[in-house]
Order: structure tokens, then sequence, then C-alpha cells
């Protein structure tokens, strides 16, 4: 499975929430490879445990909630002599989640960018201060070569008047131009994987476009990897080169871009897929009181398990007396499509 | 239940469907801006910026727009919570007749507000935790004195029927539902008086894909089975596509282009309504055509450029366009722009026309 290509591989990742009304399973027994130059989207409702997997990778998960089990392996390169492709191999989820080696891995080879920039930042701080804050820590440089840094990753990203903006507090940008600044803080250490959760849904349209297309060319530039956690289908059709549909804490659905939109599998893929507004088909349609195509019923509460396949309540091709008792293991239904489904047959012995 | 529902229902002797049901004229929200001491007014911020249109009665008006630029203020002028600076708001009210909103004093405007119903885009803030189902949506009614004791019980769980909700939820608090069973308590709430007209205010913009799909059904239905005219204010073009029949742009406090909805996404006429519609993330994973990507940031409403408040970031901006504010002018019937260059342009919409 793992090649040279590989940078991260979930293995079986169990992260749980202890709360008083009871156990949540968010994420529960997540497969997940993440190849490097890539774009990894991984996509869900809410609650589907798409953000928890995320965090677990940087062993961020906030208590009450705990990784339960299952391995997260991390391809590390070498940062010295990354040339001669060195890498090291190491498990994050062993790891002391305030331990030096995960210290060393956050910002410095793995980072992140979340939804709402305003929280990303210390609104007391100014923008250089918590840039360089990164730059110093990892690169062992002087103050004044973390400054010169930061003025630079402010210009990659396209920030008008760098040498200004460095000396600005957050409340002083817009809200593209903070996700602009919280990109180059997440990047002023080159990571070979950014993870970037919801980066645009705070944002306008127009000012997410630039963002997308930001990211786009900074991936080109630095060469890394991107997780890009959303619930918008349309970003992932622009950004991702691999899809993992989550429903329930298990991924359901893993393939490429075009197959997951022209080909789905899995029905709650499906369902997903015709419940989004189509612009040419809303447009078109002459009788203008079609309606939506929907899900039955809604997500059940997360303390209650299922029996089975967690989706078999909604799923309009449910099997009686398999889906409700047994639960679908992966199955291949084409080389690198895995469908989480019993219409596909049994998986293939391991 | 068609029965209960008309007994309640105002008549609607009072409504010329000649007329458009709503008619906004000159619409203006300036927000003062206050500095020092003595809150001396330094500025205005033009939320709302001179804004003209009319709603007829059984349509979908939608106005979009990004964050700033009014929509949710033009909204909520519209039904009074809060007050316009100037303009008008000719409003066919089934009991009243034919009022002018922007004038009417406390008493008239509780009257008009049986009619006039707001839905709201955060179901979590939208209703208060300490209230059971029976209490929120039942409010309404009380309030107003339409019904009493066991009549609000009744007509409280033909409400819940009807947004697809369970009668025996009615003694729950709201903590118990997702966010899209609270946004039906929001419309169950907002429909009890039996309303003509109702301003939804970014309604499915906080739920999910597949809970959007069922809520924006919803609307749609209920619309179809009570007569409902919507102004539906949303950020969502897909949404919008989907839900409206005649759709506005606004750009900083200021309609840009208004158009019926097929004829908007086919054939835009304003270069903003062009960036817009290429902005949106289609969910195709095949490549697009050209893309129009908009430099710069949204103008601030309290200091707007000179001319075409869009001219700094138009790719097609002319030395006019820079100095003088283009009309809103009507340049196909029923389609309106607010720019100069919109009779030579030809521009691309998300649709390819038919």
């Amino acid at each position: 499975m793992a090649d040279a290509n590989t940078l991260v591989e979930i293995k079986d990742l169990h992260t749980y929430f202890y709360l008083a009304e009871g156990v949540v399973r968010a994420v529960d027994g997540v497969d997940l490879t993440i190849k490097r130059r890539q774009t990894l989207g991984v996509v869900g409702e809410s609650g589907c445990g798409k953000s928890i997997t995320s965090l677990s990778l940087l062993q961020l998960v906030p208590p009450p909630g705990k990784i339960e089990g299952g391995e997260i392996l991390f391809y590390k390169p070498v940062k010295q002599n990354s040339a001669s492709g060195t890498v090291d191999v190491v498990n994050i989820t062993a790891m002391d989640p305030r331990g030096k080696e995960i210290r060393d891995i956050r910002g410095n080879h793995i980072s992140m960018v979340f939804q709402e920039p305003m929280t990303a930042m210390i609104p007391v701080r100014t923008i250089g201060q918590q840039i360089t804050e990164a730059i110093i820590l990892h690169q062992h440089v002087s103050k004044k070569e973390a400054r010169e840094k930061a003025i630079y990753m402010l210009s990659r990203v396209k920030m008008s008047r760098p040498e200004r903006v460095i000396d600005d507090y957050p409340f002083q940008l817009s809200g593209g131009m903070r996700q602009r600044a919280v990109i180059a803080m997440a990047l002023s250490c080159q990571p070979s994987l950014l993870i970037a959760d919801e980066p645009t849904t705070a944002l306008d349209v127009t000012t997410e476009a630039q963002i997308l297309e930001l990211m786009r060319t900074l991936q080109n530039d630095f060469g890394m990897a991107i997780m890009y956690i959303t619930h918008n289908l349309g970003v992932i059709a622009e950004m991702a080169d691999e899809v993992a549909v989550m429903y329930m804490g298990k991924v359901v659905e893993q393939t490429d871009v075009k197959t997951i939109f022209l080909d789905p599998r899995h029905p709650y893929t499906v369902g997903l897929l015709a419940s989004i507004p189509q612009l040419n088909e809303s447009i078109m349609h002459v009788n203008r009181s079609r309606r939506l195509q929907t899900i039955k019923g809604m997500v059940p509460d997360p303390y209650t398990r299922l029996k089975g396949c967690p989706f078999y309540p909604r799923c309009p091709q449910m099997i009686p007396g398999q889906c409700d008792q047994i639960e679908p293991g992966n199955v291949d239904v084409k080389p690198g499509h895995l469908v989480r489904c019993h219409l596909y047959g049994e998986p293939a012995a391991s | 239940m068609t029965g209960q529902i008309s007994q309640t229902n105002p008549s609607n002797a009072g409504i010329d469907p000649q007329k458009p049901l709503l008619e906004v004229t000159a619409l203006k929200k300036y927000f003062a801006i206050q500095r020092g001491f003595l809150k001396r007014v330094v500025g205005h911020v033009k939320a709302v910026d001179d804004v003209n249109f009319y709603i007829n009665k059984g349509e979908t008006l939608a106005l979009v727009g990004e964050s700033g630029c009014g929509k949710t203020t033009t909204g909520r002028c519209v039904m009074r919570a809060i007050d316009p600076s100037s303009g008008q708001v000719l409003y066919q009210d089934p009991t009243l007749g034919l009022v002018d909103i922007a004038q009417l004093d406390q008493k008239q405007i509780r009257a008009v507000r049986r009619s006039i119903r707001m839905i709201f885009q955060d179901p979590y803030a939208s209703l208060n935790p300490r209230m059971t189902l029976q209490e929120i949506v039942g409010a309404p009614l009380r309030a107003m004195g339409l019904m009493h004791g066991k009549e609000i019980e009744d007509r409280v769980a033909e409400m819940l029927v009807m947004v697809g909700l369970r009668p025996e939820y009615m003694r729950r608090y709201p903590h118990a539902f997702s966010g899209g069973q609270r946004q039906r308590i929001g419309l169950a709430r907002a429909l009890a008086p039996s309303p003509t007209f109702v301003v939804c205010d970014e309604p499915v913009s906080a739920l999910d894909v597949s809970v959007q799909a069922q809520i924006l059904n919803l609307l749609k239905d209920l619309q179809e089975k009570m007569g409902l005219t919507y102004l539906f204010v949303a950020h969502d073009l897909s949404v919008v596509a989907h839900i409206s029949d005649r759709v506005a742009v606004m750009y900083v406090g200021k309609i840009v282009e208004l158009a019926s909805t097929p004829e908007l996404f086919a054939n835009p006429r304003h270069p903003y309504t062009e960036a817009l519609m290429s902005a949106i993330p289609l969910p195709d994973p095949r490549p697009r055509e050209k893309r129009v990507m908009l430099a710069g940031e949204v103008a601030n409403p309290a200091n707007p450029p000179t001319g075409c408040y869009f001219h700094p970031r138009c790719t097609y901006c002319k030395d006019i366009c820079k100095t003088e504010e283009p009309a809103f002018a009507e340049i196909t019937p029923g389609h309106y722009v607010k720019c100069h260059r919109a009779a030579e342009l030809s521009l691309i919409g998300a649709v390819s026309a038919a």
C-alpha cells in the first residue's frame, strides 16, 4: 500500500469523546492515505468526524476526546537533506500530545488553516509577531531574518504592501486578507502537508475563488500535500485529486475526484450529490416547482451506535437482514475505488 | 387541514392582483458613524442606498450579494424591523389595504406584522431555549390576540405537522432538535398567523446540504399550499436559482441587476453578476471555461468610490464609469441593469442560453 509517494497513512483510527451522556465515536475506524503533492478532499456533513480526523493527525484532539486506537504513520521527510529523499516513518498516535516530537511536527512538517481566521490569530499581537513565532521556533534564525521571511511569505500570499501589513493587528484586515495571513503563517516553514479545515466557508464567493486559486498556486510552488476538509462539494470538485466521503465517523467511499462525481457508488454519496441544487437544471427546467431530491430522515444522534451499516435507516437501497445486521467492509469496486457498502459484494479477504 | 387554515386566514379581498403585493421605491437606510464624547456624526454607512423593486403575489424574489451589500438590511427595512431613512414601501395588506410600511406608526405596524413574517438564518440563535415549542410557535398567535387557550394548542399541533414535525414534540425545548428541525420550528412560528408575505433571511445557509434540500422543498410546498410570497435573502446562487422567480443582485447598498431567474443566469448584463456567477464552485470536476476572477475587495459603504461603485474591480471599466453613476435602466422588458456599458458588453452567464 505504501509507496514512495505516500506521505501520511491513517490506519483504523478511532477517536472517542467521553461525555456524561455517553461515548461519542467521532472517528470510528478511518483509513486514509495522503500522497505527496496531492490534495485529499474530505467531505461530509456536520458531525461526521472530518474535523476530528484532522485534529487527531496533529494530536490536537481536545479533552474529553481521546485517540483510542489505530495508527497515523507520517513519512517525515528529513528536512536538512531533503534532496536525498530520505524519510523517517513516525507513528503520530504513539506520541505524547505535549511531547517534543509532536511539537517538531506541528507547524513545521504539518500545519493547519482553520475556518474562522479570527480565532486562529491572537487579537493582541501583530501579524508579524505571529508569523515569526513559528519561523524562529522551527528554523533557528535571528529575529531580523525571520521578519524578512515573514514579509516574503506575505508577498507570496499576494498581500498588498506586506511591509505595512506585517505590523497590523488582525482586526485591521478584512476576512479574506486575514485568511491570507493565516495561510502565510501556515506555510512559513514549508510544511509537507497543509491541513485546511473549511478555510473558505466564512468567506464570500468572490473572495473564496481568490483564496482557492491562491492555495492551488502555492501548492504547486511549494510542492506540498493538502488535506482539504469541507462540506461544500463544489469546492471539492475544484480542489481535490482524491476524495473521501465520511458519514458517522467512517469513510464510506474513497476514490479520485472525477469518479466521485460521475460514478458515485455509495447510496450516501449518491444522495448527497442529488440534494445539491444544480444550476443548469434549476434554470432550464420549465416546471419551476421541481423538487430537490433529499436523503430521508436525518443523521442519528451521536450516542447511539447502530448495528450494521450506519447509513441503513436512511438508505433507499437497504437490504433487510443484511445492512441492519452486519457492518459492511471496504469493497474495491474498481482499482482505487473503495466503497463501504453491501451492495457491492463482500470485501476481498486481505 | 386546508379547511382549518382558511378559518384563520384573513380574507384576501384587500389585495388587487393586478398590482404588485409589495413595491419598494427609493429605499434608503443610512447608519450614522458617531465619534467622540458628543457623539458627533462624522459620516454615514450607506447600507441601503436607493433600492427599487417590486414583488407580485405568489412569487419569490431573491436578493443576492456578498456580506455587507445591504441585502439583510433591505429585508429588515421592508418589514420595519429597523426604520428606513427614507423611501416608500407600498404593501397591500389583506386587511388594511394598501399601506406605506415606511410611514406606519407602531400600532399599525403590529397589525401589518400579522401578514408579514420573517424567518432567520441561525436556527440556534432565533429560538428561545427556555420556551417549549408550544410557547414558541404559539407566541405570535398569543401576542396578536388571534387565539386563546386550546385553540392555540390545536393550531401549534397543526403547524408542526405542516412543517414535518410530530405534534407530540410540542412540550419539548429547542435543545432537543437538530439544525434542520429548528429551522422547521422557526418556519412554523412564522406561518402560524397565516401570513401572505415572508421575508426569508438566509434560511438555509447554516444547514448541511441534505438538510438544506429538505428545507428548500418544504418552503416550496408551503408556498404552493398557502399562497405565500417570499423575499428570499441569500448569498448562495445555486440555492437562489432553484427557489426564486426573479433575482436582484446587490453591490454596496444598491441593486445592480434585476431580472427573471432564467434570464439573469443565462444572460447577465452587469459585470459584477458575471463575476459572481463565475466564482460559484460547481460540483462538477470537469474543467470550466474561462473564469472571471475579481481583483480587490468589496468597497467600503462608508466611503464608496466615485461613479459606479464597482469600477475599481471591473475589468470592463471605462473613463465614464469612474465619474458618473450609471442609471438603473430597463434594457429588455423586466431586465434592469445599473451599468454604463450594459448594452454593448456580452457577458458569460452561469448557464448557456437555451
